[in-house]
């Protein structure tokens, strides 16, 4: 067991854990945050990706107890005072997402890349969402959405 | 106001799922709460001789263990398949039996054997480790072209031929065939899919002592017809005190039609334990027991003449149903199959034999498309032979043997109501800029690749169904749908559909058309569906059935608001209800400019009397309150078609294959909303180019399953498509007022054939389904470089 203090979505939380509590489920079972899913059991879908000090993490294969002093955005802190994140607005505006189930990983992956190239190329985001399956949408309207949140972040 | 329908409006139902407050099965807890862990089977095809679970029952937080002989003193029942065959001899399909939980034997890897129920799911699944099942090992069969030779599977079914359907007229089609310039022939097999929704199944029992009340949480496509199964098959529970709620479902494909062993056995089991049991799969569990899609092994043949007219055409397929049978796993490769095998050919003669075949894999039953694209890569594939072997153009040649006139009889039970098939064929051409594909050939040739085109042009059977054609050849129940347009008292609508969304949109799709029909704002009307205790019985959603079908309940159902509405408004306006018209939600008496909004009518309906300043006293003989309900049965299926042009470029060092240029030009009828049409087209041509390049379900010779895990089975990602390029054509539907004909499935139907198709023109020589890079590389090895020639 180890204690952990976590910054979670802005709010500072202290809580007892065992060694192999694995953040998504932290998250859904210990703090109800049940926007984090979790699609698969080898790390390969990204419906669980979170960030973990402002970086992409797939939080199916990320120890809480590893995570002790950091700060976790999941998809329930990206929206400020009630107004979506850029990047929920282009989702919705290009019909990226359908059954919603891969959509949070899916938007806190695509934030990430943002952050990491400004303007990325169609090539650069495809290449980039490889680690997230979405099964819906052919991936269009996601490509589509990233494109037109870069042009207003 | 009336602008709704047609308008490309962003999805109601976004929001929650983008700030994370989507309300997954998964993601529901209740108080007492147990989890459920299966003990599955390790063995393809095994006797039972013992299930101990002394051990077990005594690990850590173990509440209860259930096994089939449980389930036998209980008097459950068995899984059932809906549709009744009958093959060519007159015999009913043979359907072996399919406990819950398995008592003699087990019949495929992943297979249900006992339920450990515990207080935390580790518990569960530390004590199903102690679950000591004895099997005795027998032979599996496992592949489908050589089941009907090998030991029979299931007692009393012999050479594990389940049914063996015949569907035409063999005498004229071979009478077709004789007088025939040419016979092209085919052998293709139709891989094996797995349909990957991307939340797992999940399902939570919740039974109530008290009250006696059992509601089933369940990621299901039709919570309606899984309660009555539950209840009239699997005598789970009463009826009426059975509630099931299929809350938001993260994709379903098909894969969520079936009432599964897993839905049961947590009702049944909280019932046995007084508390909430919960089962969520994990991914693995899912690539074991969804069930899986696909599956057929096949011979073609098609007879013309030396002008390019298509005189027959004769289908012989062995379909694998896996271990048992499902709810329309035998529907799947019969009159969903073989009827398409004519495609929007005019094709005056034809004969198909299905002989269906059980094995010791996961069963197989609708996967997207269900017998549509397995009949559509059949008949495109050999079209795109004949026209090569007779030397026709790939569009000119299907010009030539489109139906052209309409409605169509066609020979095998099909009555084509609309279309225009030259239109959808001239726009993809034109879109996709087929005449300079020989320059992006040879553009191609110069990066060192070689490039293909590839096309099809398919029909589809959508709508399903009219429950009188449907009933009459074997279907257990029918097929229509229901709706429930509850106008509150101040003046907002709340609309219960018995068709279920998990993901198509139809929060907003049904709004759209609500909307536009009683002339409410978008916001003010709120569509309800997934839960058996709000709306009206329903058949749930698949066969790209929600808006022909399920729309169309709606639309009579608010027929049947603006009826009584009339009545109310002639009152209240001193007028005769033949005297009153209805636009843009105004009651308005004729001649007149005496009006009433349906917003003040339904509050009339409300407050039926007079006092102070409400005079609303409702006419006589009408009842106070604005709730109408419809049942819809469709007079006969939609069909959708269109043209799907790809191109692709094969890497000759690596035998690496990509889809470099996409075109499809649609005709759905009318479109209600061209953004969600769009990402339902997208995600299913997206699905089709998986099953082309890169999925494929694979089971050793022992009848273990090779890909179970995305490490294994391969998911089409971001970075394996182009921009799809899309458009559309129209020819309204005659069978509902709608004139929408579906287009849930029609990407996954005819984008198989038309990327095959480009890779043979690629590469030069046949190749199957999945065009893997290892694939292509041998099969250009084998024939040769074709570089020089390109």
């Amino acid at each position: 067991m180890a204690t952990v203090n976590i910054r979670i979505n802005g709010k500072k939380i202290s809580k007892e854990v065992s060694d192999s509590t694995i953040l998504a489920d932290f998250l859904r079972d210990g703090l109800a945050l049940t926007g984090t899913h979790v699609g698969c059991d080898t790390s390969q879908c990204g419906a669980c990706v979170v960030h973990l000090d402002g970086i992409s993490v797939k939080s199916c294969t990320t120890l809480v107890a590893d995570c002790d002093g950091s700060e976790i955005t999941t998809i329930e802190g990206l929206a400020s005072n009630g107004k979506m994140h850029p990047m929920q607005e282009a989702f919705k505006k290009h019909h990226g997402l359908q059954c919603g189930f891969c959509t949070p990983g899916m938007v806190m992956s695509a934030v990430d890349l943002l952050q990491k190239n400004k303007n990325p190329s169609e090539l650069e985001i495809r290449d980039w969402l490889e680690g997230n399956i979405c099964r819906c949408t052919g991936y269009q309207g996601i490509v589509a959405a990233v494109k037109d949140a870069a042009s207003k972040m | 106001m009336a602008n709704l329908v047609g308008a490309r409006i962003e999805r109601k139902e976004d929001k929650k799922f983008l700030t994370g407050r989507g309300n997954y099965t998964a993601d529901i807890n209740l108080a007492r709460q147990t989890y459920a862990c299966f003990v599955r089977s390790p063995h393809a095809r095994a006797k039972i001789n013992k299930v101990d679970i002394s051990k077990a029952s005594k690990a850590p937080g173990v509440v209860k263990i259930l096994t089939g002989e449980d389930l036998a003193k209980d008097k459950i029942g068995g899984l059932i398949a809906g549709w009744k065959i009958v093959s060519q001899d007159g015999k009913d399909m043979k359907i072996p039996p399919h406990p819950p939980l398995a008592k003699d034997s087990v019949n495929f890897v992943g297979d249900h054997v006992a339920v450990v129920i515990a207080e935390t799911l580790e518990e569960a699944k530390n004590a199903a480790e102690q679950v000591n099942v004895g099997y005795k090992i027998q032979k599996a069969v496992v592949n489908t072209a050589d089941a009907m030779n090998s030991e029979a599977i299931h007692e009393g079914i012999d050479r594990n031929l389940c049914f063996d359907f015949l569907l035409g007229d063999k005498g004229k089609t071979d009478e077709a065939f004789s007088k025939a310039d040419k016979v092209v022939k085919l052998d293709l097999v139709n891989n094996r899919l797995i349909p990957n929704a991307m939340e797992p199944r999940a399902a939570i029992g919740d039974y109530n002592p008290s009250s006696e009340q059992l509601t089933l949480y369940t990621a299901s496509q039709n919570p309606h017809l899984d309660r009555l199964i539950l209840s009239a098959f699997n005598a789970v529970h009463p009826e009426h005190k059975f509630r099931v709620v299929a809350p938001d479902v993260g994709g379903g494909f098909g894969s969520k039609i079936n009432a599964y062993a897993e839905d049961v056995v947590v009702a049944w089991a909280s019932k046995k334990i007084e508390r909430p049991v919960k089962w969520v799969a994990e991914r693995s569990e899912s690539f074991l027991s969804d069930n899986h899609g696909r599956d057929h092994v096949t011979h073609a043949e098609l007879a013309l003449n030396n002008d390019g007219k298509i005189t027959g055409i004769k289908v012989d397929t062995i379909a694998n149903l896996g271990a048992y049978a499902l709810v329309f796993a035998t529907v799947t490769p019969t009159y969903l199959y073989a009827p398409l095998l004519l495609g929007l050919y005019d094709i005056p003669t034809a004969c198909c034999t299905v002989k269906a075949v059980y094995t010791n894999t996961a069963p197989v039953d609708a996967y997207r498309g269900a017998g549509r694209p397995e009949a559509t890569y059949v008949v495109e594939r050999i079209i795109t032979e004949a026209a090569k072997e007779i030397g026709m153009d790939q569009a000119e040649f299907r010009r030539k043997n489109f139906i052209k006139k309409f409605p169509h009889q066609q020979c095998l039970i099909h009555n084509i109501d609309s279309g225009n098939y030259d239109a959808h064929l001239d726009k993809a051409l034109e879109l996709s800029d087929y005449k300079n594909f020989e320059n992006r050939r040879s553009q191609s040739a110069k990066k060192g690749k070689l490039r293909g085109i590839g096309f099809s042009t398919y029909l589809e059977a959508c709508g399903i169904a009219p429950s009188a054609v449907v009933m009459s050849i074997g279907a257990g129940v029918g097929l229509w749908e229901s709706a429930e347009i509850r106008f509150n008292a101040t003046g907002n609508i709340s609309v219960f559909t018995g068709a279920h969304s998990h993901g198509q949109g139809h929060d907003t799709t049904f709004a759209q058309i609500v909307g536009d029909k009683l002339g409410v704002p978008i916001d003010n009307i709120d569509i309800v569906h997934g839960d058996t205790d709000k709306g009206p019985f329903g058949m749930g959603t698949y066969g790209s059935r929600s808006v022909a079908v399920g729309g169309t309940a709606i639309v009579k159902a608010c027929d049947k608001i603006i009826e009584k509405g009339k009545k109310v408004a002639a009152k209240m306006l001193e007028g005769k209800p033949e005297d009153i018209d209805f636009k843009d939600g105004e009651f308005i008496l004729k001649n007149s400019n005496k009006k009433k909004t349906i917003g003040e009518i339904a509050f009339a309906c409300y407050l039926p009397g007079t006092f102070g300043d409400i005079k609303s006293p409702l006419p006589e003989g009408v009842e106070p309150g604005l709730t109408e309900t419809s049942f819809f049965d469709p007079s006969n299926f939609s069909f959708p078609s269109g043209s799907h042009i790809c191109e692709v470029e094969v890497d000759e060092e690596t035998g690496e294959t990509k889809v470099v240029k996409y075109t499809v030009v649609d005709d759905f009828g009318t479109i209600i909303n061209p953004l969600v049409v769009e990402g339902q087209v997208y995600g299913g041509v997206a699905q089709g180019i998986g099953q082309a390049l890169y999925e494929n379900a694979h089971y050793d010779e022992s009848g273990q399953l090779t890909t179970a895990s995305y490490m294994d089975y391969t998911m089409p990602r971001a970075d394996n498509f182009p921009q799809i390029k899309l458009d559309y054509t129209s020819t309204p539907a005659t069978s509902n007022p709608l004139g929408v004909k579906g287009c849930g499935e029609a990407g996954t139907i005819a984008s198989p054939p038309a990327v095959m198709n480009a890779v043979i023109d690629a590469v030069g020589t046949d190749v199957s389904m999945p065009a893997t890079a290892e694939k292509v590389w041998k099969a250009l090895k084998k024939n040769g470089s074709k570089k020089a020639a390109a």
